[in-house]
């Protein structure tokens, strides 16, 4: 089970042939997933890292039966990338690219309405199942097989998650980076839906940080339906307002999206909140029974 | 990217939002001569700095004849201007733009934004222009009005129409009120903006609907395609550590503390400086030094971390994942050699290799103090700079 992506999802890369794109193909193969093609238009026929490349991603999915694509091209050209695998009916697109332009992603949303292709992402570091497949840039050897869906906005501190739970002997189902820009392809809520739904996701530890009310939304959900425990912790309570924190979407605007209206929306909710970073997972534990 | 009001109303102008005769000025004299050509007799001084409330802090002021003009414009330029957008320690003005004046009948409000909830651009405005928004947002939010627009068709004029009547504009001010508004729109979208707020928008005595005030805010990720918005940049309205941090692709924000971070991850970036506050002290920077910490991108992190002089310590933290933390250790070690570091720097890493990247600093014969996880960083810091 887990949600997403499994032992079986087939992959290819957008932006294959890049440097990016071929150190992180290569980490994905390496750690077992499925990698079985790329796309860089001007190279198809060609084989890259003992992979077929195609030109187009039609082509690519036609000749690799490939459901899921990573995409690695550079920001100016990345929302035409996600909208080429749109178009090609894949089920998961997931964009690890970082500097789109907001208004390029409000266009792909539009595109996107009515279609079926989940996106993840832009700027995200990808989705894992442990054991099973990775598709991104995080380090796979710090995940370990389990219980535990993370979710979160951002990626170093998805690993740091990650990596007190796996200290904790808490193994995780399915760890999932949505990313830290303001106009994204999935929400919070998307995936508490999925994991909600998932018989091997038991508990979830969700990282929101400042800028936005997607937390805010996310805590009215799960006090309507979600039926696991949660455990958060939201990054930038001592951030200044009006400050861009690195993300794109990290921003306080006009006393809105503070770490403190979020902490206080999903506590209400009923979730278990990790005030220091270096809580996360013991703070999780203490909900399991 | 902030550029200043006589910009914002330039960029405007070109897409048919009316404005006031203007003109920007650096000394008095030119004031003087920007006054003459903009002719009347009556002008409003207005001191140009990166943030709003000007008008509290007294950075707008009425002249009514030449020498005043001259007078203002000289008591202006350099003085230090504070208001609630630019902090306690206040910004310099380095420029008035000298304004016509009007007859003003009525205020209003009206902005365009990214709206993160629909992934669309909204237009909101209000009948109670010249106010702070958040502000009419706490005590009158139904005097908010807003509408949502379809990237496909963009502002449509019965949408303006809808949002001029329903912040209870005249029906004779409706047509001006709709050019106005689909020139902002516009402006938006061809600029590339992440906000272009006009408050106050004014209806004058004789009728006319004017931009009185513009701030406009453009999106970072796509100044590579905006070379005439990227010329407007006015360096000397940022922070001198952060244009030189952006040269080497850091991202970096000055804080008021004394404890130097130098981390991987906006996200992870973000919950070192809380852990440090939980700690009981207070950070000096946000710096998120992106994927690869080599030595090169230490170094220059460092060195733009210790032009802070209230740098007491320095807190590394690289959850290195893929990167080999031995590899980081050594890029650590050879940029503290390299700037000659002074404070005490506790240095946490995670990933492969962690021991023996922990065994490299300890072993360097440098003031570097290993930590095993987070709360060991922050205490270890927070310790070292008391001493």
């Amino acid at each position: 089970m887990a949600i997403l992506i499994n032992k079986d999802t087939k992959v290819i890369c957008q932006g294959l042939t890049g440097s990016q794109g071929s150190f992180h193909s290569e980490q994905c193969k390496a750690y077992g997933t499925k990698m079985v093609g790329g796309v860089t238009p001007g190279k198809g026929g060609t084989t890259h890292l003992g992979i077929p490349v195609f030109n187009t991603v039609k082509e690519a999915k036609a000749k690799t039966g490939c459901n899921v694509s990573m995409i690695f091209v550079p920001p100016p050209f990345a929302a035409d990338s996600i909208m080429e695998a749109v178009d090609a009916d894949l089920d998961l697109v997931i964009c690890i690219t970082e500097g789109i332009p907001v208004l390029d992603m409000v266009k792909v949303k539009k595109y996107m309405q009515g279609k079926r292709t989940r996106l993840i992402g832009p700027n995200c570091p990808g989705v894992i199942t442990p054991g099973e497949c990775k598709i991104g840039i995080m380090p796979g050897h710090i995940h370990k097989k389990g219980n535990i869906g993370v979710l979160s906005r951002s990626g170093t501190l998805t690993y740091e998650a990650v990596g007190q739970l796996s200290a904790l002997g808490l193994g995780q189902s399915t760890c999932v980076g949505i990313g830290g820009d303001p106009v994204n392809g999935t929400n919070f809520i998307d995936m508490l839906k999925l994991y909600n739904a998932d018989p091997e996701t038991h508990a979830v530890i969700m990282i929101g940080e400042i800028g936005g009310s997607a937390e805010e939304e996310a805590a009215e959900y799960i006090k309507k339906e979600f039926k696991k425990p949660v455990a958060v912790f939201i990054a930038g309570a001592s951030a200044p307002p009006g400050k861009r924190m690195g993300h794109a979407g990290a921003i306080i605007s006009g006393g809105k999206g503070t770490a403190e209206a979020k902490f206080a929306a999903l506590e209400a909710a009923g979730c278990k909140i990790a005030r220091s970073p270096a809580d996360m997972g013991t703070t999780l534990k203490s909900m399991l029974k | 990217m902030n550029i200043h009001e006589y910009q914002a109303k330039e960029v405007l102008r070109k897409f048919g939002v009316a404005t006031l005769k203007g003109q920007v000025a650096h000394s008095p004299e030119e004031a003087v001569t920007a006054a003459k050509n903009i002719g009347g007799s009556l002008w409003v001084v207005k001191a140009q700095i990166h943030a709003g409330g000007r008008g509290k802090g007294g950075g707008v002021k009425i002249a009514k004849s030449l020498d005043e003009v001259r007078d203002l414009t000289a008591k202006m330029l350099g003085m230090t201007l504070v208001t609630h957008q630019t902090g306690p320690e206040g910004k310099v003005v380095q420029k008035v733009f000298i304004e016509q004046g009007c007859n003003i009948a009525k205020e209003y409000y009206v902005a365009c934004l990214i709206d993160r909830a629909t992934s669309h651009v909204t237009m909101m405005a209000s009948s109670e222009g010249g106010m702070d928004i958040e502000e009419v947002a706490e005590h009158n939010p139904n005097a908010i009005k807003k509408v949502d627009i379809d990237p496909v068709t963009g502002l449509g004029a019965w949408q303006a129409r809808e949002l001029a009547f329903a912040i209870g504009m005249a029906p004779d001010q409706i047509n001006k009120a709709v050019k106005f508004m689909m020139g902002l729109y516009e402006a938006f979208v061809k600029c590339d903006c992440s906000i272009a707020e006009i408050n106050p928008l004014v209806v004058t005595k004789e009728g006319d609907v004017l931009c009185l005030d513009a701030k406009m805010n453009f999106d970072s990720n796509a100044l590579y395609r905006q070379p005439q918005i990227v010329e407007l940049r006015d360096l000397n309205e940022e922070e001198p550590t952060e244009i030189e941090a952006s040269k080497f692709d850091l991202a970096f924000i000055k804080l008021d503390g004394n404890i130097g971070c130098l981390v991987n991850g906006a996200g992870l970036a973000m919950a070192t400086l809380d852990i440090i506050k939980l700690h009981g002290a207070s950070p000096a920077n946000f710096l998120d030094v992106g994927g690869g910490a080599n030595k090169e991108k230490v170094t220059n992190a460092f060195k733009i971390i210790l032009k802070d002089p209230n740098v007491k310590g320095i807190l590394v933290n690289i959850f290195g994942g893929i990167m080999k933390c031995d590899v980081i250790a050594e890029g650590v070690i050879a940029a503290s050699k390299e700037v000659g570091l002074k404070v005490p720097l506790v240095c946490r890493l995670e990933g492969t290799n962690v021991e023996l990247g922990k065994k490299m600093l300890a072993e360097s014969g440098l003031n570097i103090i290993p930590a095993n996880d987070l709360t060991d960083a922050a205490k270890k810091i927070t310790a070292a700079i008391k001493k």
